[in-house]
């Protein structure tokens, strides 16, 4: 069959198990008197369409922050206030000031799912088969297959569809910055990129490689010369594109320092509730949140964060090339992840965006990274009632990666390049790294479907009330750690650009 | 990649083709489902509370059991795996009830039960010819069997949206004809004859079984002209044969006549005080007949040749109610529905009398039964359809001309599915799966036969099921007429598909009859 039908199955296919998920229960569902995100969305629609945007940021009246306020950058606000205009045509009680708090109707649900949908469609979807098609190595088929993997990743699909947020607009725009960089269009590349920054502050986690990846191509290019007009060309469009996001709050300083205060809750603790992240697990061991000052652990996540990130930052900055700066995406958004302040849960989905870039070329971890980062949100699916979307949708997941990538036929030392680890080991007895990872893989998603069982099955013992969502995020902490590390270690090992050509050809 | 690597033992691609389609039935757990759920609740109910003799009488609920006895064994197994999710949807009393541990474990016996459906399609595809020459596995033919009867639209949505149990009754008829394309007949027969007792709605394919086997299987050699040789004729494979049929039937109906209640069992699965049309036409040639009645009384009544006063008054409403009286037109009866659809399989069955062309010959027989009696049964539900499109893809992906039959039947038939799903947040999911399944038919069949299937005039026709989507679902809701002519869309549906249905009945009809000609000019 011809590609483009071919990737219509896939992108139906994908969309059906959208909507699909979309059929079952929010975050929040009849839950007074704080609800969920959902409401959190609709409330911003209703706070932006009925009051003038100076007023959007800021406690009044009308506007109480403490219920769900505005703490998203100008683009989502712009996007709720859309959505909003489009509630009202539909039915304005959707939107009415103060009386619409926690409107809850079978009308009201399917508007907002379909408003995540359209998003979908229009931003996320087109983004990943444009760089499957074009960015991904491979005969027609693998690159078909990889369109349907990356479309049936669960994290995304449950928490847009099933929990309810538009990860798919900041996602899918940070994509389109991808696809940009990767074809040439560096200019185009940092505008879109720019927009989902202003779209999801969480961005920042992919900054610094966008950042590296252009500078250090400046640099190649010579910035005395063609560099440096490359520079100034990136730099005008970056910000003249934050300019015009943020033009209505630029009239007056004080608006912007609330947006910005509003943007980044620093008060609020080095994490909530259970992340799989440092923090959160090394809590366990040492209660570093009652130990340290606010501001000690402000510059404690600060500087290990930084550290974290610095390597692959600075590989990248010397070597900007595409596998580079997919690389230095996962370890920096991934490095954000673990070690810096006020980490969500559902922050994992940051990392996820350029892992699932790389299931073409490292299927195997990329498999075993995604996998594990869906069972990470898995308290806050049971929390939503999501477990049969979630169990579906990871038991799809899993088998089709796994069977049409053929990760468990591609896992040998070379195709899992890890040559690197082979010379740290060099004391260790002569063994098969290839079938060690291997089996790790399966004993960590049988562990994963054990814990899953347990945590729906057993009532935890009552003075471990947190048991199982803290097994759950230690466990995932360990797998994160690890494929942090691993990722490194790959991008700072790659061997000289002719080497991996010649491997290219030879594949 | 495993797709670029075809081997014709290599089924690796099989259970992924399987295992997709389930998890896609298991998203839909939660989607809409009709009363049918309930019906099936309540026979379970019934089936687990109550001594066999009481199954046939008990009436608490509106939804009494109306299939044959060995579906009721087959509710009442199911019952004990039931008691284990929840007790309290084995209480009678307990009407519409839907715990989640109920509807899960509804939706799992649905989807589970499909494991026969599964295994049926895969002896079919081992079953079908192969043309030689090296392909990709995605234009191999048994692939594309295998996709379009496990991803097929209409059963995906009756069995796993609106709620029936048709997966494993298909599935059953489909490894009935599998065994039958083998040369295996008497277990053919035999499966058969239990999918019979399973749900009666398959008699209507039963001319089609019983001539061919008493042709093909029970006169074992022909004359070299290929017409009947009676000295051929074996007994043993007769007793076989009707011992088969006989002690099936003796196990499921045995019970009932040894207590007497055989009339009441019968009444129950022959509600003749049903109307002509279900409540939603199915498109059939009796939609056409309403139309046309209709449109002649409002042309009557224009041109004052009728008085309103006179005309029965449910036809100016019709549409919505289950009785449809003709006000021009001479009424329909039961019977007459019987004579029509007998007259319209006779010329098939006597084709496959005279000229048996083996189990593909009796396999177009099957689908001209099942389509004559959609086009011409008494109450015809829209489902049905379902019973002629299934058997049918294991010809489509034999022959060409078929396959053009195929895409026109189907796309049409499975459109006029629609009006099954009616609530609003369903409206992706049918339009996404129909887009698929309607996608995936066309390309792959495109491509297995290389060109074009269909003239311009049948492209346009089946393009107009777009817009008539479109007038239906999206533009009348927004007009004013919606209130005061509520019924107008589901009309339009049913009168426009009819016409497919119909255009590939006939068509169907002019290949069987157009192989009877060349068979006589061969001879000649």
């Amino acid at each position: 069959m011809e590609n483009w039908s071919l990737v219509s199955l896939c992108v139906l296919l994908g969309l059906t198990a959208r909507w699909a998920v979309s059929l079952n229960s929010y975050s929040g569902a009849g839950k007074p008197p704080m609800f969920g995100d959902y409401e959190a969305q609709r409330h911003w629609q209703e706070v932006t369409y009925n009051l003038p945007v100076h007023e959007w940021y800021f406690n009044t009246t009308d506007n109480n922050l403490n219920y769900w306020g505005l703490d998203y950058p100008p683009l989502t606000a712009y996007h709720s206030l859309l959505c909003a205009h489009v509630a009202k045509l539909i039915n304005p009680d959707w939107v009415e000031l103060h009386a619409s708090r926690g409107y809850e109707s079978y009308g009201h649900k399917l508007f907002m799912r379909a408003t995540v949908l359209v998003a979908d469609l229009l931003i996320y979807i087109p983004a990943v088969v444009l760089y499957s098609f074009y960015l991904s190595e491979g005969s027609n088929k693998k690159k078909v297959c990889t369109v349907l993997c990356i479309l049936l990743y669960p994290g995304l699909i449950l928490i847009d569809y099933g929990h309810f947020q538009y990860n798919s607009i900041s996602l899918g725009l940070a994509l389109w910055g991808v696809v940009g960089l990767g074809l040439g269009w560096d200019v185009l590349g940092s505008l879109v990129f720019v927009l989902s920054l202003n779209y999801k502050q969480m961005e920042l986690y992919h900054s610094l490689p966008f950042f590296c990846y252009l500078l250090g191509k400046c640099f190649k290019q010579g910035l005395a010369g063609r560099g440096l007009f490359l520079l100034v060309k990136i730099a005008v469009t970056v910000l003249v594109t934050f300019a015009l996001c943020w033009l209505p709050f630029l009239s007056n300083p004080g608006q912007v320092l609330q947006v910005v205060h509003r943007l980044f809750p620093v008060g609020r603790g080095l994490f909530e509730d259970k992340v799989a992240n440092t923090w959160c697990s090394l809590n366990v061991l040492i209660k570093i949140k009652t130990i340290l000052s606010t501001d000690t652990q402000l510059y404690l996540s600060l500087t290990t964060t930084l550290l974290a990130i610095l390597p692959s930052s600075i590989k990248l900055l010397m070597k900007p090339t595409l596998w580079q700066f997919k690389l230095a995406l996962v370890n920096s958004s991934l490095a954000f992840f673990l070690f810096s302040f006020q980490v969500h849960e559902k922050s994992i989905l940051l990392p996820a965006l350029p892992v699932c870039l790389l299931l073409n070329d490292l299927p195997l971890p990329a498999i075993w990274f995604l996998q594990a980062s869906t069972f990470s949100m898995l308290p806050l699916f049971l929390k939503d009632g999501l477990l049969v979307p979630y169990v579906v949708t990871s038991l799809a997941f899993l088998f089709f990666s796994v069977y049409l990538l053929s990760a468990l036929e591609h896992c040998s030392e070379d195709k899992l390049r890890l040559g690197p680890y082979r010379r740290l080991l060099i004391c260790m007895p002569r063994m098969d790294l290839g079938s060690v990872t291997k089996w790790k893989f399966y004993f960590s998603i049988t562990a994963m479907a054990g814990l899953s069982f347990m945590s729906v099955a057993l009532a935890p013992p009552a003075q471990l009330p947190d048991l199982f969502p803290l097994l759950v995020s230690v466990f995932s902490y360990h797998h994160f750690l690890g494929l942090l590390l691993y990722f490194n270690i790959i991008q700072i090992a790659e061997p000289p650009q002719s080497v991996r050509k010649n491997q290219k050809k030879s594949n | 990649t495993v797709m670029a690597t075809p081997r014709a033992d290599d089924w690796s691609w099989f259970p992924a083709l399987a295992l997709g389609v389930s998890f896609l039935k298991c998203l839909l757990i939660n989607a809409y489902h009709s009363t049918d759920f309930e019906v099936h609740r309540n026979w379970l109910a019934i089936t687990h509370s109550f001594p066999v003799s009481k199954w046939y009488h008990e009436n608490t609920s509106e939804w009494t059991l109306d299939y044959p006895p060995l579906f009721a064994w087959f509710e009442y197994g199911l019952s004990h795996v039931a008691q284990h999710f929840d007790k309290e949807m084995l209480v009678v009393q307990n009407l519409v009830y839907t715990s989640p541990t109920t509807v899960l474990f509804q939706r799992l016996s649905v989807i589970v039960t499909d494991m026969v459906f599964i295994y049926a399609v895969r002896e079919c595809c081992r079953s079908v010819r192969e043309e030689k020459g090296f392909k990709d596995l995605l234009g191999h033919p048994f692939f594309i069997l295998a996709a379009l009867l496990l991803w097929n639209f209409g059963l995906l949505i009756v069995d796993h949206i609106h709620f029936q149990y048709n997966g494993f009754l298909f599935g059953i008829l489909l490894l009935s004809v599998a065994r039958h394309l083998q040369g295996r007949h008497l277990e053919g027969a035999l499966l058969f004859a239990v999918l019979l007792n399973l749900k009666h709605i398959y008699l209507y394919i039963a001319p089609a079984y019983g001539i061919f086997l008493l042709r093909s299987y029970c006169l074992t050699e022909d004359n070299t002209d290929g017409s009947v040789r009676w000295s051929s004729f074996s007994p043993v494979r007769l007793v076989a044969l009707g011992s088969i049929v006989i002690s099936v039937c003796a196990l499921s109906f045995g019970p009932f006549i040894a207590m007497g209640q055989l009339p009441q069992v019968l009444s129950r699965l022959f509600p003749f005080k049903r109307g002509l049309c279900h409540a939603y036409w199915a498109p059939n040639v009796w939609a056409l007949y309403n139309m046309v009645d209709k449109a002649l009384s409002v042309l009557g009544v224009r041109l004052k040749l009728l008085d309103v006063a006179k005309l029965p008054k449910a036809s100016m409403t019709g549409g919505l109610v289950q009785e449809f009286q003709h006000s021009i037109l001479p009424s329909v009866s039961p019977s007459i529905t019987l004579i029509c659809t007998l007259l319209s399989i006779m010329p098939a069955v006597l084709s496959i009398w005279r000229r048996p062309r083996g189990a593909r010959g009796f396999l177009r027989c099957l689908v001209v039964c099942a389509l004559g009696s959609f086009m011409f049964g008494w109450h015809v539900h829209e489902k049905a359809i379902l019973m002629a499109i299934l058997p049918f893809s294991i010809l489509a992906v034999e022959s060409r001309e078929d396959a053009g039959i195929f895409l026109m039947l189907t796309t049409t038939g499975h459109y006029s599915l629609f009006p099954l799903l009616f609530t609003a947040a369903e409206l992706p999911i049918k339009v996404l799966l129909m887009l698929l399944f309607t996608l995936y038919s066309f390309t792959s069949l495109k491509k297995l036969f290389r060109g074009s299937l269909l003239n311009p005039l049948e492209t346009t026709y089946l393009l107009g099921l777009v817009a008539v989507e479109i007038l239906c679902e999206v533009v009348y809701p927004l007009l004013p007429w919606q209130h005061t002519l509520p019924f107008v869309p589901l009309l339009v549906t049913s009168v426009y598909c009819s016409l497919g249905v119909s255009y590939s009945f006939i068509r169907l009809y002019v290949s069987l009859l157009r192989q009877d000609g060349t068979d006589k000019h061969k001879q000649l």
